[in-house]
């Protein structure tokens, strides 16, 4: 009898192997097509400039660190003289930057592009995960009047057209001496995050049972001690997860940090397309910055995959 | 069914034993209402103060003609002219189609794609979670920096896109761009954000699809129905909210696009992919014609609150299954 009922319940919900096979193989192939073009920056990032832009375009190249190198420097060109008369290289890269007539100038402004991202990134993330986890606490264990009207405020801000965000925000961060500096990002993307952040969160903490706290409280505990010592304990990887969607959004975000900064406060996206080599875009440093840029995002995928599905719906679907 | 407590059903032999720990909470520290409240109010005042604010200043602006880059004029109001220019104006309609166009477009390409990979991805084939994680990186990536690679892949001559088009078809890579062409650049930017976007629906059907019980296609089979009539009866039906839930946030998120489009094509050629937020981008931040742009600006805002009010809707009644 169970036996039986067993493998009917078998059959049924499990597929059998050639349709396992063959969802498999489809599968399979759109990953590898959709993993193509990241494939193809990835070695856009290792090319020469002229293989970068060979016709037809290379597949089998000479890797280098070229574009990495132009992507860190600011180079001049110089006569093959001029450069024959300067003492030896010393460095593999003044070697490589040689080969081509040029000399390095100094430092690009890559890293303090970087800076400014993660500063703005990690700052916003870190007010937004206070404030969140504050207010989801709030949320999910007191009657709060009107809780569900607050809520849909939240997350209503995070809805709005960021182009159209930013139009005030420009005239008020104008007013107030805030545009582009670290600071004004930072109050932004804190803004657009704790909605995130609060509807995370409270999902988390909604699972995390009452009782544990309430031991607390008879065992004499105030509220705040059992919030530290009992619920955020038990919320750290709710916690973490939030913090990370944070983190990714303000890394990844362009519309604000294009229309409010322009160099003091840039981040990396609106400077990556503006990497210009001699005659337009030095294809080889740009893909080199979005390498660089992206390898963080990749880990960070690998690591939240198990939380991606509550992040990309405010918390609401949970598995 | 008998014995499931509600928390709020306190049977009445335990309500003795809870009075004095609810006393208890209220009397030591900081009582739970001012807690609440101290939790809540500097979200809220945040809130207020980069979002509500700024709005409340937009919506008084947009009944003035300001122009920034003619800001020593006097501030003059001018009642409802903005949104009376803004309505008539064939251009707006105009950009409002190509946006709308748009949306529906890449919408429905992305719940085609992102369903029928849930489905196949429901199968549990080998090794398929570590699939499902490749699948899922591009929704991750900056848009901006999408944008901006996708062009390096769309060059005619040195791209790789145009030439594995001439491997398949054996059209010559060189005679078409997919971004300078006005027939072609509506359907690259919806190619592109299928591309990015396709794994995000796929991720919340397969949710769907796994909160189905096993037990439901098991009484299908024994009624004897097809599998073609379980996925239009069974499959289908439930996973319609989370469907909905999808398609409600991909067309928000579409309406207001900005970075991936303004990187890719910036709006070209002409104006063929001009969608309404950079149209919005352009009157407020390159013609400086704020007065105009707030009202503009009103108007979307006005959409996407409408749109967000149902989609919290739909979020609220996913959540309770």
């Amino acid at each position: 009898m169970t036996a039986t009922a067993k493998s009917t319940a078998h059959s049924i919900v499990e597929a059998s192997p050639r349709t396992k096979t063959l969802a498999g193989t489809i599968v399979i192939l759109y990953a590898v097509i959709a993993i193509l073009p990241l494939f193809w920056i990835v070695a856009t990032a290792f090319k020469s400039q002229s293989d970068a832009i060979a016709y037809p375009p290379k597949v089998i190249f000479q890797p280098t660190l070229e574009g990495f190198v132009n992507l860190f420097t600011v180079r001049t060109r110089q006569t093959p003289e001029f450069i024959a008369k300067l003492p030896p290289a010393t460095t593999w890269y003044d070697k490589l930057v040689r080969e081509h007539d040029m000399v390095i100038a100094g430092p690009s402004k890559v890293v303090p592009r970087f800076v400014n991202s993660l500063i703005i990134g990690f700052g916003s993330t870190f007010l937004a995960v206070f404030l969140g986890t504050l207010s989801a606490y709030a949320f999910s264990r007191f009657r709060v009047p009107l809780a569900d009207d607050l809520l849909f405020f939240i997350l209503s801000t995070r809805m709005m057209p960021p182009v159209a965000v930013a139009i005030p925000i420009y005239l008020m961060y104008r007013h107030l001496n805030l545009t582009d500096t670290k600071l004004g990002m930072i109050l932004l993307y804190t803004a657009v995050n704790v909605s995130l952040a609060v509807w995370l969160l409270k999902g988390f903490i909604d699972e995390i049972p009452r009782e544990y706290e309430e031991a607390a409280l008879v065992d004499g505990y105030t509220r705040l001690q059992a919030l530290r010592k009992v619920v955020l304990p038990q919320a750290v990887t709710g916690i973490a997860a939030t913090a990370i969607f944070c983190l990714i959004f303000s890394w990844n975000e362009y519309a604000f940090a294009v229309l409010l900064t322009s160099g003091e406060a840039q981040t990396m996206p609106p400077f990556i397309p503006f990497i210009i080599g001699e005659g337009g875009q030095d294809w080889p440093a740009v893909a080199a910055a979005t390498t660089l840029f992206v390898v963080p995002i990749v880990l960070f995928t690998i690591l939240l995959r198990k939380h991606l599905l509550r992040g990309i719906t405010f918390g609401a679907v949970r598995k | 069914m008998t014995n499931v407590i509600h928390s709020d059903q306190v049977p009445i032999e335990r309500v003795g034993e809870q009075a004095p720990v609810r006393l208890a909470w209220r009397t030591r520290g900081l009582s739970d209402r001012a807690i609440a409240w101290l939790f809540i109010v500097p979200t809220i005042a945040l809130l207020l103060a980069i979002n509500i604010f700024p709005l409340i200043w937009m919506i008084r602006l947009s009944f003035t003609s300001l122009n920034l880059s003619m800001s020593y004029l006097p501030l003059r109001f001018v009642g409802l002219d903005n949104f009376r220019d803004i309505l008539t104006d064939e251009d707006v309609w105009f950009r409002l189609q190509s946006t709308a166009r748009f949306v529906v477009c890449s919408v429905a390409l992305q719940v085609f794609i992102g369903f029928g990979l849930a489905l196949l991805i429901n199968r549990q084939f080998r090794a398929h979670s570590f699939w499902t994680t490749i699948i899922l990186l591009p929704m991750m990536l900056s848009p901006a920096v999408v944008g901006n690679f996708w062009t390096l892949l769309f060059q005619p001559q040195i791209g790789p896109f145009n030439h594995l088009i001439s491997l398949v078809t054996g059209v010559a890579p060189s005679s078409f761009s997919m971004t300078g062409e006005v027939a072609l650049a509506p359907w690259t930017i919806v190619l592109v954000d299928t591309w990015m976007w396709a794994p995000y629906v796929m991720l919340i059907c397969l949710a769907g699809l796994r909160s189905i019980p096993d037990y439901i296609y098991e009484a299908a089979e024994v009624d004897r129905a097809s599998s073609w009539r379980q996925f239009w009866s069974i499959t289908l039906p439930m996973t319609v909210p989370f469907l909905m839930l999808a398609i409600l946030f991909r067309a928000i998120e579409n309406f207001k696009m900005f970075d991936m489009v303004n990187l890719l094509t910036s709006g070209g050629p002409g104006s063929t992919t001009e969608l309404i937020s950079i149209t919005l981008k352009r009157a407020a931040f390159e013609k400086w014609r704020t007065g105009y742009s707030s009202a503009l600006a009103i108007v979307l805002f006005v959409t996407v609150f409408g749109a967000a009010n149902i989609y919290v809707k739909v979020l609220n009644r996913v959540k309770q299954r």
